[in-house]
Formats: structure tokens, sequence, C-alpha cells
């Protein structure tokens, strides 16, 4: 492999973040297009690199790149992907570009849709926000790890205060900003007592993995390590900033918050914690299974009371990132790769849920759903993307939900079946309030005042809805696209564990 | 000749200072302002020339001990000419000043003092050098003479200044009047072998701890530091919170690391507690700022005290040298220096338009001027940490340099208060990108051509060292390597 794929998807963000800085205010279609062309460049590349690790069969960490830094202390810019991360850098690809789709805009004061307001400041701060995902994702230096994790929250903080809902976004940003800034500190102390309890001057992960730290420590600071990233992940009970986050970002922040960023938080986690730490995360799994069962529980209840639509999907994220954390805590072969193809899933579905609130949002100008009804007409597109969504959410078969769900739960009843008894109460209880918004959002009478107001769908509007969907169809009839791929990173972390 | 090969940037800037004040006569007073030009300009020209020809090998002490020529000076001394040159460019368009020639000599006069501190290796000249430094600041803070804020000011900084100085010299004629010599290599030589008392050394310690302390604006000798940065005309207060406060630093690092060699226990206790304070209290007085000069004058405070978490952070546990622990001050000066003149020369190109320095007064300057806020953008999220910009490397090393020691809980304390200073930087955001003013978001904001060409430079070099840090980490390892 000559062509540096990895640090070309990683840095073309940044750099049309750049030029789209460069471009003058007012050529306002010129800045939307050029955002359009580097994320479809992004997603082919991203796409070319899962292609190339699922045809080739790859195992490992593949594409890898190295490029010294600061060598002097052992940081060193090296990328490469594995089975679990390759799904996700997929996954960021396809967001990214499903939200420029949907954030086009149109410049008509009367019509709101997409972004009007600076298209090309909030072009720019998204996708620096994006190259720091993918540089997340692709990074084998602990470092560096950092670096683009730091890079991923910060623009978060602008775009909701910016761009986002003007009743809560001064509170949710700086909300949000806090929580995450907080939970990323703790976990570099973490990374440096790593990073001198091994003594090797580098902090290049593959080597860290083989550090044996001692027991004693790897008890310390597993829980440090593994919660400070998983407050991104959206665990109970650090949860509490993100749904207010989803509801006050705007459109294309909320899919990325929830589709990727939540998935930042636990890859990071499952990376960091538990691979470079095994013998903690054994030791503490009871914690995060505790934790996540909470949390699946939980947030589907929440979910299952709030009038407001965003909330709605905000609280499903936690359950369903529950989910994620419950089949990591199992350690065991289904419930990680449950874990990994569950965090693809729910990326997908949680961005298309988003996107589609937001087009019902902008057209309606109201989320509640009392005040919602009979969209299925005006919107056929939206509509049928949100019923494929939730079909998947509930976990049905043929869709991708159920190739992640079912492994989690078998997992969970490997380790202790009570926790899968419970955690599979939220499965009705999600499917309760995705049919209840189903039926009220699309299918009841449509509120008079609604009558002839609503626009229909713009083009890029359905080939975000368009792909979003196959992905969510394609695995759920074709699991092995994705499920062996998964399965050879689990297999390294297993092995890891010191199991088979 | 040889001999003056080391003080090359001290002739440099002494030949430009007497420059300029032959010329000022020749040139109308309304056609003065070009002398900012020249002071950058040579002060740049000395730079590239003391960075051919001046470099350092070996360290050696020359001027008859008075001086010592090694890396970590030589470092400081660049970054000192770096700032100054920055600083005369922000002199250039703030009125009553930049017309005015001796504004720029006595720049000129505080930076060659500086210059003498990065390097002095004897107490008579270091207390010279500090004197050299310190004097021209207290004129230049009061320079607005009609100007009743200034005014006070420059008193204020002249009193405070004035007694922590003598209180430092009594510190130094004590350590003469036991051991009968002022070099400060032959005094670590004495103290390390024990020769001396361990109360005197303490003692000493604590006198001199006041005299840097005001320097560097430690808690609790920063009581200067808020209003002397509101009242001081602007481009000097970024000078004394950026350049002077490194200066500082630099004498610091020489003094303490090589001259009191204390034992790792009470050299950590006495630092450590100095940190937290510093950081502490200057962050907690930040949060409740209207002003944003006087909001920048208790993050600088603030951010004294991480650079003294590297300070610190110079033993191991058992007892030997921690290179990391200095070499992490070094980097922090670096970034900090960068992005707070970044911060000031932002607040000064708004602040002599728009005419006023509430944090209110920013809101919708990123519609009335998008690449200013741009500016202010960098420049704030560096002092919070975050990347690509150079506050986030400098903080983790900080950070890094106290986990190496064992000091797990001095980052704690550390990273708690980086939390507190991100809400604080994010509401000055806050107001630059959310909130809208629609009585001037559409009026103009000129900006001349010495601020963009300064922000610019800035900017870009917060970036640069917030990706690109081998280089800065490098030279900054060299330099601590050097210092024994």
């Amino acid at each position: 492999m000559n062509f540096p794929v990895l640090s070309v998807i990683v840095f073309t963000p940044m750099v049309a973040a750049a030029l789209l800085l460069l471009m003058p205010a007012e050529r306002r279609n010129e800045t939307r297009a050029l955002a359009l062309a580097a994320a479809t460049f992004a997603l082919i590349l991203s796409a070319w690199v899962y292609i190339q690790y699922l045809v080739n069969g790859m195992t490992g960490y593949q594409f890898v790149e190295e490029y010294a830094w600061l060598p002097a202390l052992g940081m060193n810019l090296i990328f490469g992907v594995d089975g679990i991360s390759a799904p996700l850098v997929l996954l960021t690809g396809i967001v990214m570009f499903t939200g420029v789709c949907i954030s086009w805009g149109i410049d008509d004061e009367h019509a709101p849709a997409g972004i009007q307001d600076r298209p090309r400041e909030f072009f720019a701060f998204l996708f620096i926000l994006a190259s720091g995902v993918f540089g997340v994702f692709a990074s084998l230096d602990l470092f560096m790890l950092f670096f683009f994790y730091e890079i991923a929250v910060f623009p978060m903080y602008l775009l909701i205060v910016i761009w986002g809902w003007v009743k809560t976004r001064e509170y949710a940003a700086m909300k949000l900003t806090l929580y995450l800034f907080i939970g990323s500190v703790v976990a570099l102390i973490g990374a440096l007592a790593m990073y001198y309890e091994a003594g090797f001057n580098s902090f290049d992960m593959r080597l860290l993995e083989t550090a044996n730290f001692s027991a004693a420590f790897q008890n310390a600071w597993f829980l440090p390590t593994f919660f400070g990233f998983a407050v991104l992940g959206g665990i109970w009970p650090f949860h509490n900033w993100s749904p207010d986050g989803h509801v006050a970002a705007p459109t294309a922040v909320s899919m990325f918050h929830a589709g990727v960023l939540m998935k930042l938080g636990a890859f990071a986690a499952l990376r960091v914690g538990v691979m470079l730490l095994p013998q903690g995360a054994q030791h503490w799994s009871w914690v995060v299974m505790t934790f996540g069962a909470i949390a699946v529980v939980y947030g589907a209840f929440i979910a299952f009371v709030q009038p407001d639509l965003k909330y709605i999907i905000g609280f499903s994220s936690v359950s369903h990132m529950g989910l994620v954390m419950l089949g990591i805590s199992t350690l065991n072969r289904n419930g990680l790769t449950g874990a990994g193809v569950q965090m693809f899933s729910h990326g997908v579905m949680t961005a298309l849920f988003f996107a589609v609130v937001g087009m019902i949002y902008d057209r309606a100008h109201t989320r509640q759903i009392p005040e919602l009804g009979g969209m299925m007409k005006p919107l056929p597109w939206a509509g049928v993307g949100f019923i494929i969504g939730g079909l998947v959410g509930m976990g049905m078969p043929g869709f991708s939900g159920f190739v992640a769900e079912f492994p989690i739960f078998m997992g969970v009843w490997g380790r202790q079946w009570l926790v899968a008894v419970i955690a599979a109460i939220s499965i009705i209880i999600t499917a309760a309030y995705i049919m209840i918004a189903i039926r009220k959002v699309f299918f009841a009478e449509m509120p008079a005042n609604l009558e002839g107001h609503i626009r229909p769908l713009t083009v890029l509007d359905k080939i975000a809805i368009g792909l979003l969907c196959s992905f969510m169809v394609g695995i759920g009839l074709f699991p092995f696209i994705m499920a062996p791929m998964v399965q050879t990173g689990v297999d390294h972390i297993l092995h890891l564990l010191g199991g088979a | 000749m040889n001999s003056l090969i080391p003080i090359l940037p001290e002739i440099f800037i002494l030949a430009l200072a007497i420059l300029i004040l032959i010329l000022e006569p020749f040139w109308k007073a309304e056609d003065r302002r070009p002398l900012g030009w020249l002071t950058a300009g040579g002060l740049l020209l000395t730079v590239v020339l003391s960075l051919l020809f001046a470099q350092p090998a070996a360290p050696i002490s020359v001027l008859g001990g008075m001086l010592r020529f090694d890396w970590l000076g030589f470092f400081f001394k660049m970054l000192f000419l770096v700032g100054a040159a920055v600083t005369s460019l922000f002199l250039m368009d703030v009125e009553k000043i930049n017309r005015r020639g001796e504004a720029y000599v006595l720049l000129l006069a505080s930076l060659l003092g500086m210059n003498l501190m990065a390097s002095s290796a004897n107490l008579v000249m270091l207390y010279l050098a500090i004197e050299t430094t310190s004097i021209p600041l207290y004129v230049l803070a009061g320079f607005l003479r009609s100007d009743d804020k200034s005014t006070e000011a420059g008193f204020k900084y002249l009193l405070f200044g004035a007694l922590t100085s003598t209180v430092m010299l009594y510190g130094f004629s004590l350590l003469y009047g036991f051991t009968g010599t002022t070099d400060i290599y032959a005094l670590a030589g004495m103290i390390q072998a024990n020769a001396l008392p361990l109360g005197l050394v303490l003692g000493v310690t604590f006198l001199v701890i006041v005299g840097i302390g005001f320097k560097v604006s430690i808690v609790p000798f920063h009581f200067w530091a808020p209003d002397v940065y509101e009242g001081a005309p602007t481009p000097v207060a970024g000078f004394l919170s950026t350049v002077s406060k490194a200066a500082g630093f630099s004498v610091l690092l020489r003094l303490f690391v090589v001259a009191f060699p204390l034992d790792a226990q009470a050299w950590s206790l006495i630092f450590a507690v100095l940190s937290v304070l510093t950081m502490t209290l200057g962050n907690l007085l930040a949060l409740a700022q209207k002003n944003i000069k006087r909001m920048l004058a208790y993050s600088s405070i603030a951010h004294a005290g991480y650079a003294l978490i590297g300070v610190t952070a110079i033993y191991m546990s058992d007892g030997s040298l921690s290179p990391l622990g200095v070499t992490s001050v070094v980097f922090y000066l670096i970034a900090y220096i960068i992005t707070n003149l970044l911060a000031f020369g932002a607040v000064m190109a708004f602040g002599r338009i728009a005419g006023s320095d509430e944090i209110s007064a920013y809101n919708g300057l990123s519609r009335r001027h998008p690449w200013l806020a741009l500016a202010m953008l960098v420049a704030f999220l560096s002092l919070a940490g975050m990347p690509p910009f150079g506050g986030f490397i400098a903080k983790i090393l900080v950070f890094a340099a106290a986990i190496k020691v064992g000091l797990v809980w001095l980052a704690v304390v550390g990273i708690l208060n980086s939390i507190i200073g991100l809400y604080y930087y994010l509401i000055v955001l806050k107001h630059v990108y959310l909130f809208r003013d629609e009585a001037t978001e559409n009026l103009s904001l000129p900006i001349t051509r010495p601020y963009a060409l300064a922000l610019f430079v800035l900017a870009i070099g917060v970036i640069l060292i917030g990706t690109l840090f081998a280089p800065w980490f490098n030279m900054a390892a060299v330099g601590a390597l050097n210092l024994f």
C-alpha cells in the first residue's frame, strides 16, 4: 500500500475547512458545493478502505502509516484500521456526506431549510469535527488519539451555540462541552499513567497492548480511563449532556453527535480502556454491565414519555448506546461483535432519525408529537425512512439492528442471564414509543394549520435518506458484509483478554 | 571580538535604540509612525543575525563570569525579541504612543534588560538586569499621562515592583554576606556541598520568590496585575503578561534550579503550593470579570500557575532530576507567549475602533469582522488548551511532567483548573460568535496593516506550535539540558 489513504481521509475535511474559510462569504452556493465535493471524496475513500478490508479478507491492523512526530517522547502519527474501526470510518464518511446533503439549505428567508446563516463557517466547523472523528477511529497512537478526540469535541460548542435551537442552545452547548472535556482529561491522566508505567517511551497502542501492566495498576486505572471516554458514549449516569445536546444542535450536528460522536466515546473506551487494560476490564466488567443495563432500560422509559421528537431520539440513543456498553461488558465474542455492529447500525439509524426530524421541523416548525400528523402524504421519503429506522431500532430481523442486538443479548445471557432479561424489557418499550411516534407523526390526521404548508423534500434530502436506508437494509439482509469483519477485530481483543 | 558574539543581540538592541533616538528629531511629529516598522524590522533582523552568527555551542561563561552563554538563555532571548517585535507593531496604532520615539526606546531598553536576565550568571548582574527591565516598564504602563487609569497603573506597578525587588535584593545581600561570592554557579556548588545553613537557604529562597513572584504574578504577589493590565496601554499590558513574565520564568529556572537545589521534598512542597494557589485563584477570579483585559490578567495569573506545575516537577521521587520538567516549562512559555500576544492583539485591534474593552462589546464581532473573530477563536481555544493549537500540547507536557514524577494529584488540580478556564474562555467566544448587536455589527472594523500582519503571523504560529511540535520541543529540551 503506497497511497496513504487513511491520512488522506483524515486530513481531507481539515483541508476543506481551511479552503471553505477562504471563500468569500457571499458565494454561498459555491461554498456548499465545495463542502459536498469534499464530503463525497471522503465517503468514496472510506468506502474504498472498507471494501478492500472486506474483499481481501484482511485481519489485524491494515493500511498502516507511520510518521515520526515527536520521537523524543514517542509520539508518532500512526494510522491504521482493524475490523472494528474500518466500519466506523465508513460510518463517519456516510454521516459526513449525508450531513452536508441535508444542510444544503435554500437562501429564502420564508422557507427555512438546512443552514442559511453563514454556511461557510458552519461547514468549516463541521469538517474540523469530522477530521477529528476520522482521526480517532484511525489512530493507533494513544497521544494522537487524544489529539483528534479533543479536536472532535470543541467545534461542537460553536456548532450548537451558533446554529442550534434558540431556546436551549447556550445551556446545552456549555453543558456538553464541559462534560466531554472533563471526561477526556480524566481519561488523559489514565493514558499518561499508562505511558509512564509501561516505560516503552512510546504511545504506540500496538506496543502498549503488550505492556502487561500489573493487576493493581490495571484495576486502579481502568475505571477512570474507561468512563472518561464512555462519557462521550453517553453511558448512564453521565448521559445527561447527551439528550440536551441532541435537541439543541442543528440537524447535521445532531446526526454527527448521535451518529458518530457517541461511537467515538464507546470506541475509545473499548480501544484504550478494554484493550490496553484487559485485566482491569475483567475486574470491573460488572460495573460496566450494570450501568449499561440501567442505561438501556432507563433510556427507553424516558424516551417513551417524551412529547418532543428530538428528545425521544436523544433518549433512545442513550438506550441503544447502553446496548453497546452491555456488549462491551460481556467481554465475549458474541457480545463484542454485537457491540461493534451496533455502533455502525445505531450510527446510521440515528443519523437517519435526526435527518428526518430536521426535515419535518424545517417545514412544520414544531417537533411536538401532538402538534404533528399526516406527514406521510407530503413527505413519503421521510416517512418510509423513519419507518425503516424504527424497525432497525426495534431490532426487527432483516434489518441491521437485529444483526447487532441479537448477538449482544446472546453474549449478555452467557455472562448473566438476569441482566439479559431485564435489558430485553427495553425492546418492548422501544417498539412502543417508535410505533406511537410513527402513527402520530406520519399517519394521524394532519392538523389544519399545517395543511398545504409542507414543502416536498429536495433531491439531496432524498439521496441522504436513501443512502442511510440502504445500509440498514443491506446489513440486515446480508450480515456477512459486516459481522465477520468486526469479528476479526474482536478476536484480537479476546486474545488480549487471554481467551481464545 | 569573539567575546562580543554572545551579546550580539544586546548590541543590536542598543544600536537600534540609539538609532531611534537619533532619527526621531529629524522626522516630523506626525510622520513618526514608521518608527514601529523600524523597531520591528530591526528586532527581526537581530533574530535572524543571531541565529546565523551567535548560536551558542557548549555553555560558557563570558564577560568576567557576569553572563552565561547557553542554549536556554539564547532561546529565551529569541523569544523575547520576537515578542518585542510584535509588541512594537501593536504600538504603532495606539494614539498618543505611536508617534513618540521614547515609547519604542523604552520598549527596547526593557527588552535589553530581559535579555540580560535570561543569561545572567551573577547576582549583581541579575539585579541590574531586573531593574533595567522594570524601570522602563513602569514608565510605559503610565505612558498615557492624561488618562487617570494609566497613571494609576504606572504608579501601582512602580510601588509593587520597587518593594518586591528590594526584598529580593535583601536576599541577595544575605547570600553575599554568608558566602562572599555573587556568582550563581559558585553559589550552587557551595549549597550542594552543604556549606551553608539550611535555614539561610530557605530564607533566601522565600525572599527571592517574592521578587520573582511579582514578575511572573504568582499568588500572593499578583495584586498589581489586573489593575495594571486594565489601565496600561493594551500593547504594554500584552508585553507585561507575556514577554516580561517569561523573563521572570527564565530567572526562576536558572536561579532556583541551578543555584538553590533544595531537596526534592521541600522543593515540590513550596512550588506545588504556589502553583495550586496561583492557578486556582487566577481562574476563579477570571470567572467574574466583565472587562476582557482584567479577564486576561487573571487568566495570565492562572497560566503562570500551570507553568509552575512544570517547575514543581523537576525532581523524580528518588531525588534525581527529571529534564521533562524544565522542558515543559520552556515549551509552555513558547506557546503561552505566542497565544497571549494573539489574544491581546485581537483585543487591541477591536478596542481601538470599538472604544471598549467590555466583554459584552464583542457581541456580533463574528459578523462584523469574521477574520478577527477567527483570530480570537484561535487565541482563546489555545488558552483553553484545545488542539490543534499550541496551548494543548503545552498543557499536556506540563501534566505529563507532573505525572512522570508521581505528582498525579497536581496534574488533577491542573486539569480541574483548565475546566474552569474552558468555561470563561468559551463565554468570550459566545459573545463573539453567538450574541448579536444590531447597532454595531454592520459597522466596519478597519484593521491596520501592522495589526493584520502581527495577528496573521501569531495565529499561524499558534497552529504550528500545536501541530508540528517536535522542533519546538527539541529546542526546549536542549535548553533544559544546558541549564546545568
